[in-house]
């Protein structure tokens, strides 16, 4: 505690102040060109002197963006729901059980986390044109669990591991049923950690570019990440950059309020398992 | 099995009756399975397939001229300058992310660390660019740099540079939003490693009269040995997959083409399906072996012990 103490000097204030506008100085430039009315986007200023919405009506009014934006939406909160799913089963028999193959389930979760996703996608080009996957939901989806599932499977193990587990034994101790022990005790303890892990994944599917502009080619399944590089992809010469700074923003929003709701969580979550080393 | 036996035959319930143990053996198997079984058919299935493709000749526009090479994509890739050039470029960019996050993220932890007001605000500000799609960052810095929309050039008094115009300059700008979206995570990693370096060593080393310069060097540093290279481990990997930043910024003009997008502009640009998977292949080998080997040469444990209980 005495250590902490010696942060309250103006060096250690400061200190903070320029963290807090490194992080969000890119943020308040985006903005600040989507608010902008599209002379000025030239202006080279960074705050815009006259302000509009006309780049936000622009892109609602765009079917590429609108088609995108619900692909997006859906798309990672299915494989979300699938992941969190999928990894929680797993990760409770990980914490609760004893089998032998369990440091296999979770050093294969790592190092699928580590993997290059480029090299996966010719051989889903190639597979999935011939399937029927191309260009479809179910097409992003699984692909998408090659790096969801990983994480959600080791932000919850690592959190289920810490649950006392011991809590179940006294209600059962104490009358209740199995059932009831595992409703009252262990679902209210092990519910933050799984919301936590469906934020994580939830921030990486919604990421993705790799798949979305490789495994894609029209609005039916292309999510924003790749339709924003494809509003440019036309002509460098002419850049729609007031349209592309108001989609971004867009997509910056929900993780925005996200962010500003569960910050503590998030921090946790994605500690996870790393610190212990 | 890696590691020395962690599971011995009685694991950790000596003197249950066998049944029990089997049971909960055959649960623990049924619970894990959809996982796992997930996991490897969207990851090793498709890179068994691309280790398979890599062998022909095989064009998507030309399907009947698909035709078996053996390792002549391998010899082609490696004898091709554009490769080592992407290698140059990749390897580039990771060392220069990874180490300036390094001193970067430190410095982020160590205030957010010490300071008193303002903790959550600067916490929360830093899960920001966390957050933000890589996509994002990347337009954002793209603007800023360019000619006509950018406020750098302005701001620093730089006139008329072209920051995409040169190699260099460009380099620099896709490593400055590499760095502005993943030093956070580096820095909240770090956070959680500083917040369990005990205080009672810290105070041992004050009483002996050393500095804070010492004390950080002798001894936080060395505390924090494993999270450090988780950190460096984790963000080295995330790094040499560069693709999105690269993509949006300068889509690999002026040579700033990584191994990443060399893979995707083979596979999807050209569909040389063949060619590109061997630039996989390699790409995924490369990883491997730099991880396998980082692992080795720190002896890290990354499977929390506690999982092999």
């Amino acid at each position: 505690m005495s250590t902490r103490a010696r942060g309250r000097g103006p060096g250690w204030v400061a200190g903070a102040a320029a963290i807090v506008l490194w992080a969000l100085l890119p943020v308040a430039w985006i903005v600040s060109l989507s608010l902008r009315p599209g002379p000025e986007l030239r202006s080279g200023r960074f705050l815009p002197s006259t302000f509009t919405l006309e780049h936000y009506r622009t892109v609602f009014a765009t079917p590429l963006f609108t088609h995108a934006l619900r692909n997006s939406v859906g798309i990672a909160l299915v494989a979300t729901a699938l992941s969190v799913t999928l990894a929680t089963l797993a990760a409770y028999a990980i914490a609760r059980l004893e089998f032998r193959g369990k440091r296999l389930v979770l050093a294969t979760a790592l190092a699928i986390a580590m993997f290059p996703v480029v090299s996966l996608v010719g051989p889903l080009f190639d597979l999935w044109r011939k399937v029927g996957l191309y260009d479809t939901w179910p097409g992003l989806i699984l692909p998408d669990l090659s790096f969801t599932l990983p994480l959600s499977l080791w932000v919850l193990a690592s959190f289920l591991h810490e649950i006392p587990w011991e809590l179940e034994q006294a209600a059962l101790m104490d009358g209740a049923t199995p059932w009831q022990a595992f409703r009252k005790v262990i679902v209210p303890l092990a519910a933050p950690g799984v919301f936590t892990a469906a934020i994580l994944t939830f921030f990486f599917a919604w990421n993705d570019f790799v798949f979305g502009i490789s495994l894609t080619s029209t609005d039916r399944a292309r999510t924003v990440p790749a339709a924003l590089a494809f509003f440019t992809g036309a002509s460098q010469f002419e850049q729609p950059a007031g349209p592309i700074s108001a989609a971004a923003v867009v997509v910056t929003v929900p993780v925005v309020v996200l962010v500003l709701l569960f910050q503590r969580r998030i921090v946790a979550g994605l500690t996870a398992g790393a610190v212990k080393g | 099995m890696n590691g020395p036996g962690p599971f011995t035959a009685s694991g950790g319930a000596r003197g249950v009756p066998k049944s029990r143990v089997e049971r909960e053996r055959e649960l623990g198997w049924l619970l894990t399975a959809p996982a796992f079984a997930v996991m490897l058919a969207v990851t090793a299935y498709p890179m068994l397939r691309a280790v398979w493709l890599s062998l022909f000749s095989y064009r998507l526009t030309d399907p009947a001229g698909r035709e078996w090479v053996g390792l002549r994509n391998y010899a082609v890739v490696l004898g091709d300058r554009l490769w080592w050039e992407d290698v140059v470029t990749t390897v580039t960019i990771t060392v220069v992310t990874v180490v300036v996050e390094l001193v970067l993220g430190m410095a982020f932890a160590l205030v957010m660390h010490r300071i008193v007001f303002g903790r959550r605000l600067v916490r929360t500000a830093l899960l920001v660019p966390y957050g933000v799609v890589t996509v994002v960052s990347g337009f954002a810095w793209r603007y800023a740099f360019a000619l006509d929309t950018g406020f750098v050039n302005r701001w620093l008094g730089l006139g008329d540079l072209a920051w995409f115009g040169l190699r260099g300059t460009a380099l620099l700008a896709i490593c400055l939003a590499e760095i502005w979206k993943t030093t956070p995570f580096m820095s909240l990693l770090l956070l959680a490693g500083l917040a369990q370096v005990p205080e009672e060593l810290q105070e041992a080393a004050r009483m002996d009269g050393a500095t804070a310069g010492q004390r950080f060097l002798r001894v936080t540093l060395p505390a924090m040995r494993s999270t450090l290279l988780v950190a460096v481990l984790f963000r080295a990997l995330d790094a040499y997959r560069v693709f999105d930043t690269v993509f949006v910024m300068t889509a690999g003009a002026q040579r700033t083409e990584t191994v990443s997008f060399l893979a995707y502009r083979q596979m999807i640009g050209r569909t040389a399906l063949g060619l590109g998977s061997s630039v996989s292949v390699l790409l995924f080998l490369t990883v491997v072996l730099f991880a396998a080997g980082f692992v080795k040469l720190f002896r890290l444990e990354l499977v929390p012990a506690g999982a092999g209980r």
